[in-house]
């Protein structure tokens, strides 16, 4: 056992301060377990969730010195001798209470993407290389991290006209399902706000699946909506046919 | 004191949104009933998405031996009889279909190498063919997210971060569920019609154990209080591969997929000590020396072989987790152990690099981030874990109703499908399957119902029980969770005996006195102290079910072992425990297990599904241990 320095955010929607805290760990320890001996010893109504510890279910998502992080797969050992940790809520959702914050606004984004719609007749025998494309973003834990460090959403706040890196991640997961027949073009440019993503690569950096969220959905999706309603040709086109 | 709280009212409303509560929420809607769900974590965050391996169905995609019956004999083999055979039988005809409609849903399962692009299915332990439909090793996250994004496009109101606290009956009926928003700590009441509880299992109860904080056994502790039975609470499971280092990590799971794939089991000499450890029940289907078993391997999993045509037999790390889990523990008992006090899990010289990170990304992840270890270099630390819970809630097998008017449970809350000991990947079929069952049955209650009756004057009562903590001055919840989980892990824990249960329920007599003084510190606002607080009367009560039931079966079958009673009796072999409140105290009775009916029976040992030799051995009538 020995002692690490902590300061970690405590407050509420009024607002709130960085306290500090010696506390006790053990070789191996990741950043959750440390708040986990801090409510059991020192703070036993410091707010933090999570679930599964394991890196599975994405619910422990916070700052850890800064970087969006989960707790349950920090370890300690990340950090050099002496160095204080420091654990703040996402800061991109309002606080509810001190690394709790509310992250409601995700689940109505997620309602309004038009869900997995199967073509008509389709054949429902497909091979393993065309499942791992959809599957890659299937990997998603829901962490918001990416939502988190989303410069759209974290510094502009566009949350009413941009759905963010996650969602894009899910749509192209619909998408790029060999099966489903939807075209969500249309939904991306207008409501999802795909054109305000410009390409900066932070989502795909802390995702803890290691999603290729920027390269594998984003730039494609986005070259979807590109096609669709930008290409000179096809706009001359519709200028001549009205079609 | 009276309190100003949330009020709503609903036709079903479902406790517990994991595979099973998500499931049954998406078949009462369909019903045409106004249904609500309530989970005590954000949606997508339960225990499901834990599950690695796969969901068991008898596909025959890859084997077209198989069939439900085979499944079905599989399951009881499995849980050594204890099943209650309807369940088992309704499970394994009904999982093709559920499986079938994930992929109608949007599920991605991975394909079969053969060309013809079915989903493909893997093996896994205690079942005789390849039968687990699977994506990599996240398959519970995959059949969370499929249903979460159906659900949340099924007209269900999702109430989150919500956690029950009672069910409340109107006469003899249910009535509704009272409790609080964890986050604001505001009292909420749900009238409702019926009510499902699909809350999941009792990990929690234990220091060594696989679950989330979720699992503290609320729906066993929510029904008992509220008169329902409780059934098999004996019957725990034990994972044998839990990670033993580092510490902070303990018990975390490690899939059963690592040896479907290929991986073996060693101790310290290096010795694959598992054919020494295979019981009658399994001889004959097993792989003998190793030779045989890394020749089946050789063939089967590296070159894809069809198992119809392969005369080897499979190797007995395939067998069912509580034939290795208790092999496990005898080894390290003996001395035989690792460095950590585990035994060694070795895939590295199995298979490539390229292919465990293939086919076992989450485990490789896992161990290299949590544990500085790469499994594709040496060798697993690995030791038993408490994982699941056979037992629970005692139900109408048809319909998935408790012995209480309206109160249905699903999903490992529910008892008697995997009697004493569950097979991997029967899990998630199992939250399909009895999902949609009590989805149907508890609608179809509802329908015929009229909205019940609450007594406003028991509210008040419990708003008093949930704010006690608030005005105590003792010691707060953390440090009485950690002497439960101690005081199971040593009296009730994977080996049991007469004189460890009575100390085990002597340590939880006293632990409940500690717990009528708890404190909790600051105010309701998301307080975890407090919610701990309160969710430690659900434990105690489930903990103290576990340990009388198992002081009750005085035989040791599937995952109760008894050191002072260590073969499967003739006595207990057709008897089921069931647990029930009467006053105050905690009632114990045998009941008689309905048997699978004798021209079932004749036609599985004639169709070579089951042998007459291994029932009689289960049943206590020939020597099997």
């Amino acid at each position: 056992m020995s002692k690490i320095h902590m300061r970690v955010y405590r407050g509420n929607s009024e607002g709130g301060q960085l306290k500090d805290y010696d506390v006790e760990v053990a070789e191996g320890m990741v950043v959750l377990d440390a708040i986990h001996n801090l409510q059991a010893t020192q703070a036993s109504d410091l707010a933090c969730r999570w679930n599964c510890k394991a890196g599975k279910c994405g619910s422990c998502s916070a700052e850890v010195n800064g970087k969006p992080r989960l707790m349950c797969m920090t370890r300690l050992n990340e950090f050099a001798e002496g160095e204080t940790i420091t654990v703040t809520p996402m800061k991109t959702f309002p606080i509810m209470k001190d690394l709790a914050t509310d992250v409601s606004w995700n689940y109505e984004v997620n309602k309004r993407i038009p869900p997995f719609t199967p073509r008509e007749g389709a054949d429902w025998h497909w091979q393993q290389k065309d499942a791992d494309r959809a599957q890659e973003f299937r990997k998603c834990i829901e962490c918001f991290l990416c939502q988190d460090t989303c410069h759209v959403l974290r510094e502009h706040d566009k949350k009413t006209s941009f759905a963010g890196p996650r969602f894009f991640a899910r749509i192209a997961s619909l998408e790029m399902h060999p099966i489903d027949g939807l075209d969500r073009t249309e939904l991306l440019k207008d409501q999802h706000g795909i054109g305000l993503c410009n390409i900066t690569r932070c989502c795909t950096e802390v995702c803890p699946e290691s999603i290729r969220i920027t390269d594998n959905a984003i730039i494609p999706l986005k070259e979807r909506v590109v096609d669709k309603y930008y290409d000179p040709l096809r706009m001359l086109w519709s200028a001549v046919t009205g079609k | 004191m009276s309190e100003n709280y949330q009020s709503f009212e609903y036709d079903v409303l479902v406790i517990g949104a994991g595979g099973a509560g998500l499931r049954s929420a998406i078949e009462a809607s369909a019903a045409g009933c106004k249904t609500a769900l309530v989970c005590k974590s954000l949606l997508g965050k339960a225990h499901t998405v834990m599950a690695e391996g796969g969901i068991a169905a008898s596909l025959a995609t890859v084997d077209s031996r198989d069939s439900w019956q085979q499944h079905f004999s599989d399951t009881l083999i499995g849980g050594n009889f204890g099943n209650h055979w309807k369940m088992a039988e309704l499970h394994a005809k009904q999982a093709p279909e559920r499986v079938r409609e994930l992929e109608k849903w949007g599920a991605v399962f991975d394909r079969t190498t053969d060309g013809k692009g079915n989903i493909n299915v893997r093996h896994f332990g205690g079942h005789t063919y390849k039968r687990l439909a699977h994506v990599g090793d996240r398959t519970g996250l995959e059949l969370i997210r499929t249903l979460q994004d159906k659900g949340v496009h099924s007209g269900i109101d999702v109430h989150m971060e919500c956690t029950i606290y009672a069910l409340l009956k109107d006469g003899d009926r249910i009535a509704g569920a009272y409790g609080y928003f964890r986050e604001t700590g505001r009292p909420v009441l749900f009238k409702a019609k019926s009510i499902i509880v699909s809350t999941g299992g009792i990990g929690k109860l234990f220091s060594v154990n696989s679950n989330s904080w979720e699992c503290t056994g609320d729906g066993f502790a929510l029904a008992y209080l509220a008169g329902a039975e409780l059934a098999d609470m004996e019957y725990v499971q034990f994972h044998p591969t839990g990670m033993v280092w580092p510490h902070s990590v303990r018990g975390l799971l490690i899939t059963e997929g690592v040896r479907g794939e290929g991986g073996v089991l060693k101790n310290n000499k290096g010795e694959r000590f598992m054919f020494n450890y295979i019981p009658p029940k399994y001889q004959g289907k097993y792989a003998e020396t190793e030779e045989e078993a890394n020749a089946w391997f050789q063939k089967v999993v590296v070159e894809g072989q069809k198992e119809e045509g392969v005369k080897e037999r499979k190797p007995p790390e395939l067998m069912s987790r509580d034939v290795v889990a208790r092999a496990l523990w005898n080894e390290i008992k003996a001395g035989r152990g690792s460095e950590h006090g585990g035994v060694y899990l070795d895939i590295a010289s199995r298979r490539s690099a390229e292919d465990i990170k293939k086919k076992l990304p989450s485990m490789y992840h896992q161990f290299k981030q949590l544990a500085d270890v790469d499994i594709t270099k040496v060798p697993m630390e690995v030791g038993p874990t408490c994982h699941y819970m056979m037992g629970g809630v005692k139900v109408n097998p048809e319909t998935q109703e408790s012995t209480v008017r309206g109160l249905f449970a699903a999903g490992e809350c529910s008892a008697g499908m995997h009697g004493s000991n569950r097979l991997g990947g029967n899990s998630l079929s199992d939250l399909v399957v009895f999902g949609k069952l009590a989805g149907e049955n508890a609608a179809a209650y509802a329908k015929l119902t009229s909205m019940p009756k609450i007594d406003d004057s028991v509210l008040a009562g419990l708003n008093k029980e949930m704010n006690q903590p608030f005005e105590n001055k003792g010691e707060v919840s953390y440090a009485i969770l950690a002497d439960l989980q101690t005081a199971m892990e040593k009296g009730a824990g994977m080996y049991r005996e007469e004189s460890l249960l009575d100390g085990c329920l002597k340590d939880l007599e006293a632990l409940k006195e500690r717990l009528k003084k708890v404190a909790a510190e600051g105010n309701r606002l998301f307080n975890p102290g407090w919610h701990v607080a309160l969710d430690l009367r659900n434990m105690l009560i489930v903990g103290e079910a576990l340990a009388r039931a198992a002081k009750e079966r005085k035989e040791s079958r599937g995952g109760h072992t008894r050191t002072d009673y260590t073969t499967y009796s003739k006595d207990f072999a057709k008897k089921r425990i069931v647990v029930r409140k009467k006053g105050e105290a905690m009632e114990i009775v045998q009941e008689d297990l309905p048997q699978v009916p004798a021209e079932l029976e004749a036609e599985l040992i004639k169709g070579g599904f089951l042998k007459a030799e291994i029932l009689k051995q289960l049943r206590g009538e020939a020597p099997a241990h």
